[in-house]
C-alpha cells in the first residue's frame, strides 16, 4: 500500500474556501438555526425562550391548516409542472417547425422570462381585479361566476394561470434548445419510417426529449415550491381562508405574521426534508430511466 | 420492383438558390443508378427529393404508374441509408429496425421473422439488442443498411452511405452493398463524390453539375467517351491530363509544345486537350518530353508526376502531367523521359462551351 502521494499542501483547500464558505453561512447556518429554533418557544416579542423538544412539531404539523397547505402544495406543484412542461414542450415543437419569421416568433416566447415573480403576480392582480381587471370580467362574462377573493378553487386557478404563464417561457427555451440538439436526419428517418405526425412525436421526439424534460422537472417542482412565493404573495396571499397557501407560504406568514418563530421553524425543517426526498428520487429515477 | 422516373425536376429553396433544374430520368426496374459530382451540386437535393424530404418546385416523380409528389415519405416505400446512419439512439437495433414495419401494422410474429432474416444477410444477428452508442461505425452502417433491407421497399435511397467508413471497410461495404442489391434486385440510388464508389457501383452513372445532369451512361461510356471537359475532368483516377491549345490549321499547339495527329479542328478557338495518365506512354522516339517529380509506388502501377515541357495548363501555367506505368518501369526523380501518346484516345474540348469536339 502506498501513501497519499501529495503532501498536505494547503492550496487546494483555499481553492474550494469560497464555496465552503458561502455553502456554511447561506445554507448550513440558517438550516441549523432553523432546527434548533424548531426545538425552542419563544415569546411574541423574542424576550424568552423554552427549550419544549418536539411539541412545535406536534403543534403546527398535525394540524388541519398544515395538511390542507401540503395538499394544496402538491396539487399547485403538479399543476404547474404538467401544465408549463407540456404548454412550452408543445410551443417549442411548433415553433421549431416555423421557418419564415423564426426568430421573431421565438424571441416572442422567450419574452416572459425576464419578468420577476412578483412583477408577474402584480400584473395578474391587475388581471384579475374585481374592479378594472379584463380578465375578471371576460370570465364573468364567459358564464362563470368567478371570484377569487371568495372561492378557493377560482383563487388557486389565478395562481396556477399566472406560475404557469411566467414559467413557459423558461421551459420553452431548454425544451426549444433540446429538440435542436436532435440530429435532423435522425427526424428524417423517422418521417420515412413512420406516416404519423403525432406517433412520430411520441415515439420518437419524446423519448429523444427525455433528458431535458427530467431537468426541468426538477426545475419546475422547485419553481413551484419556492419561487412561486412572489406571485402567491401580490396576488391571493393565501387568502380565501389559506387556501392558496404553498408550505413555504405558510411558513412565511406562520413566522412573520404570526410570529410563532418555533412552529415556522419545524414547518421549515419538514420542508426541507421533504425536498430533499423529492430530489433523492427524481436522481434515482434519472439515473435508470434518462440514458440512451 | 420498380421504375423510377424523373420528368423535368426542378428544385429552388425560398431563398432562389435554384438546386435542380430539369432534371429528366428514366430508371429501370432493379436498376443501381449512381448521382455523382461535386459538393454542393444538388445530386443530394435530387435524392431527397425522391425520398420525400424535400417539396419538388417543379416537375414530376413517378414510381411505377404512381405520380408521387405529393405522397408522404412513409408511403412512397422507399428506404434511405443515411451518410451519419441515422440510427434512433434511444432503441436497440433490433427496435431501430422493426419501428418501420411496426408503424405499418406488420404483426409481430411477421416483424421478428423480418428483422431476424435481414439480421441474417448483414452479420448483425448478435447485436441485436444492443443500444446504437454500442456499436462501431462498421456495425451502425450495416444496421442502418438493415433498417433499410427490412421493409422491402421499392426503391433504395442511399446518400453517401460509406464517407464516414475507413477505407478498407469503405470497399469491403461498397462490394456488399452491390452484392446485396444484385441479390435483391431493388432499384436503387445511390449518391456519391467518390469517382471510384461510383465507377464500381453503377449499371448506369449521372455526372451532375450545378444542379443539372452533364452526361449519363455506363460508367465506361462516360470514361471512353465524354461529352463535356467536366465530365472528363470528373471521371477518372488520376485526373485525365488537360492542356489548353490552338489549332492553326495544320497543326495543334500547346505553349510551344506541338502535338501532331489532329485534323479537322476549328481554328482560331480555345481548346482544351485530355489525355488520360494510362494513354500515355514512355518511348524513347516520343515527342512529349517531361521532366520527373515524383514517383508514387501504388504496388501494380506507378503514377509519375511531373512537367511537360513546353504545353501549358489551362490557367496558361506550365502543364503538371500524370503518367501512369506498369510496377517495373520507374524512372528515377530528375530524368527527362520522353513520351508517346495515341491520339485515338485523345480528348479534344471546346474550352468556352467545355463540349468535346474530337
Amino acid at each position: 500500500m502506498k501513501r497519499v502521494q501529495f503532501s498536505h499542501s494547503p492550496i487546494p483547500y483555499l481553492f474550494i474556501a469560497p464555496q465552503i464558505i458561502i455553502i456554511c453561512i447561506f445554507f448550513l447556518w440558517p438550516a441549523a438555526q432553523a432546527i434548533y429554533q424548531s426545538f425552542l418557544l419563544e415569546d411574541a416579542f423574542g424576550l424568552s425562550s423554552q427549550f419544549v423538544w418536539f411539541k412545535n412539531y406536534k403543534d403546527t404539523i398535525l394540524t388541519d391548516a398544515w395538511l390542507q397547505s401540503a395538499g394544496f402544495t402538491l396539487v399547485f406543484s403538479f399543476l404547474v409542472t404538467f401544465l408549463s412542461l407540456a404548454l412550452a414542450m408543445l410551443l417549442a415543437v411548433k415553433a421549431n417547425e416555423v421557418i419564415q419569421g423564426a426568430r421573431t416568433y421565438k424571441t416572442m416566447l422567450m419574452w416572459a422570462y425576464a419578468i420577476a415573480p412578483p412583477v408577474a403576480g402584480l400584473m395578474g392582480n391587475l388581471m384579475f381585479n374585481p374592479l378594472i381587471g379584463d380578465l375578471y370580467y371576460f370570465l364573468n362574462a364567459m358564464g362563470w361566476d368567478f371570484n377569487h377573493k371568495l372561492d378557493s378553487f377560482d383563487a388557486g386557478f389565478v395562481v396556477v394561470l399566472i406560475a404557469v404563464w411566467k414559467q413557459v417561457s423558461v421551459n420553452f427555451i431548454f425544451f426549444l434548445s433540446g429538440l435542436q440538439g436532435i440530429p435532423k436526419s435522425v427526424l428524417e428517418a423517422a418521417t420515412i419510417d413512420c406516416k404519423s405526425n403525432l406517433r412520430r412525436f411520441w415515439t420518437m421526439t419524446f423519448p429523444l426529449l427525455a433528458p431535458t424534460t427530467f431537468f426541468l422537472v426538477v426545475i419546475n417542482i422547485t419553481y413551484a415550491f419556492f419561487e412561486t412565493f412572489g406571485i402567491i404573495d401580490t396576488t391571493t396571499g393565501g387568502a380565501p381562508g389559506g387556501s392558496t397557501s404553498t408550505l413555504v407560504y405558510k411558513v412565511f406568514t406562520d413566522g412573520f405574521r404570526g410570529n410563532d418563530l418555533g412552529g415556522s421553524s419545524a414547518q421549515s425543517v419538514v420542508l426541507m426534508v421533504m425536498v430533499l426526498a423529492l430530489t433523492v428520487i427524481q436522481f434515482r429515477f434519472i439515473e435508470r430511466k434518462v440514458h440512451y | 420492383m420498380a421504375e423510377v422516373k424523373l420528368t423535368n425536376v426542378n428544385k429552388v429553396y425560398p431563398n432562389g438558390a435554384h438546386a435542380v433544374r430539369g432534371v429528366n430520368m428514366e430508371i429501370a426496374d432493379g436498376e443501381f443508378i449512381v448521382f455523382v459530382g461535386p459538393s454542393g451540386c444538388g445530386k443530394s437535393t435530387l435524392l431527397r427529393m425522391v425520398a420525400g424530404l424535400e417539396t419538388v418546385t417543379e416537375g414530376d416523380l413517378h414510381i411505377d404508374e404512381n405520380r408521387i409528389n405529393d405522397v408522404s415519405p412513409a408511403e412512397r416505400n422507399v428506404a434511405m441509408v443515411f451518410q451519419n446512419y441515422a440510427l434512433y439512439p434511444h432503441m436497440t437495433v433490433r427496435g431501430n429496425m422493426s419501428y418501420g414495419l411496426k408503424n405499418r401494422g406488420d404483426s409481430k410474429e411477421e416483424i421478428e421473422q423480418k428483422v431476424i432474416e435481414a439480421a441474417k444477410t448483414l452479420h448483425i444477428e448478435d447485436f441485436l439488442d444492443r443500444q446504437p452508442n454500442q456499436l462501431s461505425g462498421g456495425q451502425r452502417q450495416r444496421v442502418a443498411m438493415g433498417r433499410a433491407i427490412v421493409r422491402n421497399p421499392k426503391v433504395f435511397l442511399f446518400d453517401e452511405p460509406l464517407s464516414n467508413l475507413d477505407a478498407k471497410l469503405r470497399v469491403q461495404m461498397r462490394i456488399e452493398i452491390k452484392k446485396l442489391q444484385r441479390k435483391m434486385g431493388v432499384t436503387s440510388i445511390y449518391v456519391t463524390h467518390d469517382q471510384t464508389e461510383a465507377m464500381t457501383l453503377a449499371d448506369r452513372l449521372a455526372v451532375i453539375n450545378n444542379g443539372q445532369i452533364e452526361q449519363m451512361g455506363k460508367p465506361i461510356e462516360l470514361y471512353k467517351d465524354p461529352k463535356t471537359l467536366f465530365v472528363a475532368s470528373f471521371i477518372g483516377s488520376p485526373q485525365i491530363n488537360l492542356m489548353s491549345a490552338q489549332y492553326d490549321g495544320k497543326i495543334l499547339k500547346s505553349g510551344t509544345l506541338e502535338i501532331d495527329g489532329f485534323e479537322n479542328l476549328p481554328v482560331a478557338e480555345e481548346l482544351v486537350l485530355g489525355l488520360r495518365p494510362e494513354h500515355l506512354r514512355i518511348d524513347t522516339k516520343g515527342k512529349l518530353a517531361m521532366n520527373i517529380d515524383l514517383v508514387e509506388q501504388h504496388g501494380a502501377d506507378n503514377l509519375v508526376y511531373g512537367t511537360l515541357e513546353g504545353a501549358k495548363n489551362e490557367d496558361g501555367e506550365d502543364l503538371e502531367l500524370c503518367l501512369r506505368l506498369n510496377q517495373d518501369q520507374e524512372p528515377s526523380i530528375g530524368e527527362t523521359i520522353t513520351l508517346s501518346y495515341d491520339h485515338t484516345n485523345a480528348l479534344v474540348f471546346s474550352k468556352e462551351t467545355g463540349k468535346r469536339l474530337i
